[in-house]
């Protein structure tokens, strides 16, 4: 074909345009949450003391800390899939998230004694953070992978490992409604472990699907 | 782009010849056959056409610009085994100097129209290859302008994606056996 012809179907197709990533990824979203929700409530569910949980900060600690790294995440994934977007408030805000929970750990050594740091950290449900956190976040990776597919990422896999980190943080937001272990000692090790497996299976979808 | 944004055709096609010019003088100087030049020329267009939303408007066109045809060029360029080191960096300073459409035509565009369904092919080859218009097109293949519009969109972006997979079969045949396993699938 000749390049004449090819920009004569391209100017005839101008009308059409794409959505952009992020406008893609509210509905897509909205609709993986509902999924992840309805697992929620069929496997897990709330923890039974979940008003008692509410007055202590520890338990609110997690989903506020979750939600912040979502928040960056989300912004970061967008952006990555969006060609010379500035990635640096994203990045910023991501920050402020690690330091969020760097401080929660400081504060939590220094509010329990020694002795109590390791069963602190070693918790009571590990397994179940591990597996359930990655499989409610599942959904939303596959809704936000097909939302990237509107943009241009220029790094695949990483826009993939980014959109893994996002669906993990909003996962575990969930997950901590049902979570029992509230120290940031828990939280830092085992729900950054199952945050660092999904987002290694959104890399590696994501350097198949986000290809373009 | 920006008047072609705003729905200005003759604008969007006086940017998007520019582009094919600058481009295929690039491409040319690593001293591929005319033919894998313009079919790299046609990628590039495909995919500035496709992503062309992702263009913030408020911000310069030039980086824009460069980054989608990096991107593009890159694993096309390697595909042929040409140069991958090709002076994209400028591509929007030299924008205004067209340059005349050579006789050369690609095919790879053309080998990946066979695969498209026969609503997409059939308003794909009316409209560039016949030059029709839309409302013409519809008329001669008995649906809506409205059909047209959906028929073409979605077979160019069909396009865009086997060109694309083409470069993974490449690359999974010739070079890297290992890529060919992250290949292949998804697109068949």
């Amino acid at each position: 074909m000749k390049t004449d012809d090819l920009i004569r179907g391209l100017v005839a197709d101008q009308a059409t345009r794409e959505r952009l990533p992020g406008s893609a990824l509210a509905p897509w979203f909205f609709g993986g949450l509902l999924v992840s929700f309805a697992i929620f409530l069929a496997v897990l569910g709330f923890r039974p003391d979940f008003f008692q949980a509410l007055a202590t900060v520890r338990f609110v600690l997690k989903p506020v800390e979750m939600l912040l790294f979502a928040g960056a995440a989300g912004w970061l994934a967008v952006r990555l899939a969006t060609p010379g977007a500035a990635l640096r408030p994203p990045l910023g805000l991501l920050l402020a998230a690690v330091a969020l929970l760097v401080a929660a750990v400081l504060g939590e050594l220094l509010a329990v004694p020694a002795s109590a740091w390791v069963p602190r950290l070693v918790g009571s449900s590990a397994g179940v953070c591990v597996a359930a956190v990655p499989l409610l976040a599942a959904p939303l990776l596959a809704a936000t992978l097909l939302a990237l597919r509107h943009g241009a990422p220029l790094r695949p896999a990483l826009a993939g490992a980014v959109a893994g980190l996002f669906s993990a943080a909003a996962a575990a937001a969930l997950y901590a409604l049902h979570c029992r272990d509230d120290s940031p000692l828990f939280v830092a090790t085992w729900y950054t472990f199952a945050a660092a497996l999904t987002a290694a299976a959104g890399a590696a979808l994501g350097r198949k699907m986000l290809r373009w | 782009m920006r008047a072609a944004n705003a729905g200005d055709a003759a604008a969007y096609d006086r940017c998007l010849r520019s582009i094919a010019g600058v481009l295929r003088a690039r491409v040319r100087r690593s001293g591929l056959a005319a033919a894998d030049t313009e079919d790299i020329v046609q990628e590039v267009l495909l995919a500035v056409h496709l992503k062309r939303h992702t263009w913030d408007e408020t911000r310069p066109f030039g980086p824009w610009l460069q980054a989608i045809a990096r991107h593009k060029v890159i694993d096309a360029m390697r595909r042929r085994g040409g140069r991958t080191d090709l002076p994209l960096d400028d591509l929007a300073d030299v924008l205004p100097a067209p340059e005349a459409e050579p006789a050369a035509r690609g095919f790879e565009v053309e080998r990946a129209l066979q695969k498209l369904s026969a609503a997409e092919r059939a308003a794909v080859e009316a409209i560039t290859v016949d030059g029709a218009g839309i409302a013409e097109t519809a008329q001669k293949l008995g649906t809506s302008p409205g059909a047209v519009r959906v028929a073409l969109h979605r077979g160019l972006r069909r396009l865009a994606r086997l060109a694309e997979a083409a470069d993974e079969d490449f690359r999974g045949g010739a070079e890297a056996p290992a890529a060919r396993a992250k290949g292949g699938h998804e697109r068949r």
